[in-house]
């Protein structure tokens, strides 16, 4: 196979460049005009195609909002809500997935597909269903008024965007975690166990140790588009209150006669989410070194 | 740990796990019945009815002309990705994977990349660059193909590679010891083994685009290039009837009857040539799970 690195390339070519034309230059796009300036007349953004003349003073701007001004609130809020929501699909997700690979028996592959089916409902129809629960007259709102609960859900609650985020994101947990745990070579947890660790102690000194990379891998995966979501946030709450850093770049780009503020914190959330990236980068290659051992 | 308290903590992870099932489930379900409702109601029951499916003139899914022009926007938006993402995705991770050194190691960073970013990234990106940089590309159905095929062509590439992978190199070689051409072992051992990987994409890719929402929407030029996603997206803001409910059940019903083809496909295809087959097996291909 080593013998044709001509072919190869020709085979890798068309795709290649693809990605170069639609991928990277895009992102050189969106830095030209996060470093360009403003019409004086117009108002738009020009985009300065030479980096050596880029300007960065609503860089400095944006990123002084970020970290002080109006738009810190957001950035916190932005995190605050992601790991929240991350937290819970771990809490939830984990046991689901340990006890598919560990001991779900007989009726495992019933399990998956039932687990695999919101897999392939569209996102918006499962948020639209909440929509519909929650609104006021909705079937949860009325069962919840029968314990006394008023609550209203969908303007501005907090509590319903983080589970929103919960609802839409955690399939895409569970299934990566189901794929780690499955892969474990259980027998170690059963010496361990022979050796006279006890349950507790076996879960947290062997499975958690051998499945660690795994579970970054998987928590990262569900973390980043979270970052980048707007969707659920409108559909669920449409208040400034709850706003995240996604909607800012929705309305600036949108519905606003700013964007080159939109192309500022699109970098700045790329730059954020290349942290997390690296990292799960590394994490998958320490996994897939762990598995060829 | 004696055996009963054993069970006792399985038994609650059991009621976790359908607990999690019903929670997943049931709210779709019931949004999927107040379709059926035959009032203007998508909260309070008021019979059944079909009006918002075909019956309602004005207002039913297959009779709205918005509506059916966001179908046949989302059904053509979905196919043309294809014809474009699956040749060069295969050729791509056949290039990708054998592909050695430096070169190989960019060009697979390169295709891994767009599957981690977040479709906001993409879409933002996108706007900006056919809006200012190569503005020749209008918006809306050029725009939106061009972004459906960047953002899903790192999927298929991750499948077919997974395959080739499992190949190896080995039937290929076989091949050229018995006398054919390079290109000859390519087109008639390699791509026919191929197969599964490329229905397995075929599936994943058209559900990814019939239900993309972010980056269709970023780069869409109004009415004209209106998807499903989009219009449920705009009317679920709005006072929407259960025709929104329809649109959506529609949408469902679409990516999971091309789900089941494919899978009855694949279990097919595996029975014939011998390999191990069934529903596991076959989900395992379009899930990417190696289960």
């Amino acid at each position: 196979m080593k013998s044709s690195p001509r072919l190869w390339a020709g085979f890798a070519i068309p795709g290649t460049a693809w990605l170069l034309i639609l991928f990277a230059i895009p992102f050189y796009a969106v830095a030209c005009v996060a470093f360009g300036t403003i019409d004086p007349i117009f108002r738009d953004a020009v985009p300065q195609w030479n980096p050596i003349a880029w300007d960065f003073t609503q860089a400095q701007q944006v990123f002084t909002s970020l970290t002080t001004g109006p738009l810190r609130n957001v950035a916190v809020r932005t995190i605050a809500y992601v790991i929240c929501a991350m937290t819970l699909c771990f809490i939830i997700g984990f046991p689901i997935a340990y006890f598919l690979a560990r001991h779900a028996g007989k009726r495992k592959l019933l399990l998956l597909v039932l687990i695999i089916v919101p897999f392939w409902v569209n996102y918006l129809m499962r948020m639209l269903a909440w929509v519909n629960l929650l609104s006021n007259d909705g079937l949860f709102t009325r069962f919840m008024r029968i314990f006394g609960v008023n609550y209203n859900w969908l303007d501005g609650s907090p509590i319903t965007v983080v589970l929103g985020l919960v609802y839409g994101y955690i399939p895409f947990l569970i299934l990566p975690l189901y794929a780690t745990l499955e892969r474990l070579d259980w027998r170690l947890i059963d010496a361990a166990r022979d050796l006279g660790a006890n349950s507790r102690q076996a879960f947290r000194l062997v499975t958690v140790p051998m499945s660690k990379a795994g579970l970054v891998a998987a928590g990262i995966l569900i973390a980043l588009p979270m970052f980048g979501d707007y969707y659920t946030n409108d559909l669920l709450s449409r208040s400034p209150s709850t706003e995240m850093i996604g909607n800012q770049i929705d309305f600036f780009l949108n519905a606003s006669t700013q964007p080159q503020n939109g192309a500022l914190l699109v970098i700045a959330l790329s730059m954020f989410l290349l942290l997390l990236m690296s990292f799960y980068l590394r994490s998958t290659r320490q996994q897939s070194r762990e598995t060829t051992r | 740990m004696g055996a009963i308290t054993k069970r006792k903590k399985n038994l609650a992870l059991v009621y976790i796990v359908w607990g999690y099932i019903i929670w997943s489930l049931v709210p779709v379900v019931i949004a999927v019945i107040y379709s059926f409702n035959n009032g203007r109601s998508r909260t309070v029951w008021q019979g059944f009815s079909l009006r918002w499916w075909f019956t309602d003139p004005y207002a039913s899914v297959f009779r709205n002309p918005e509506t059916r022009n966001a179908i046949t926007n989302s059904l053509v938006l979905a196919v043309a990705t294809l014809f474009v993402v699956t040749p060069l995705g295969i050729t791509l991770a056949i290039g990708s994977q054998r592909l050695r050194g430096r070169g190989g190691k960019v060009v697979q960073g390169l295709t891994s990349t767009p599957l981690i970013t977040p479709e906001i990234v993409i879409g933002a990106a996108l706007l900006i660059t056919f809006t200012r940089l190569f503005t020749a590309v209008p918006l809306g159905f050029a725009a939106q193909l061009l972004g459906n095929v960047t953002f899903s062509l790192a999927s298929v590439v991750v499948i077919v590679r997974a395959r080739l992978v499992s190949i190896g190199p080995s039937f290929e070689e076989a091949a050229r010891d018995l006398g054919a051409s390079r290109w000859q072992a390519l087109r008639f051992v390699l791509l026919p083994m191929l197969w599964p990987s490329i229905m397995a994409s075929l599936v994943v890719v058209f559900a990814t685009v019939i239900d993309d929402f972010v980056i269709t929407s970023f780069l869409s030029a109004g009415v004209g290039s209106e998807t499903v996603p989009l219009r449920i997206y705009s009317s679920v803001k709005g006072g929407a009837t259960p025709a929104l409910n329809a649109l959506a059940t529609l949408l469902v019903l679409t990516s999971f009857t091309v789900l089941i083809i494919g899978l009855f496909g694949l279990s097919t295809w595996r029975k014939r040539h011998g390999e191990r087959g069934g529903l596991r097996a076959a989900l395992a291909d379009v899930t990417q799970l190696d289960s």
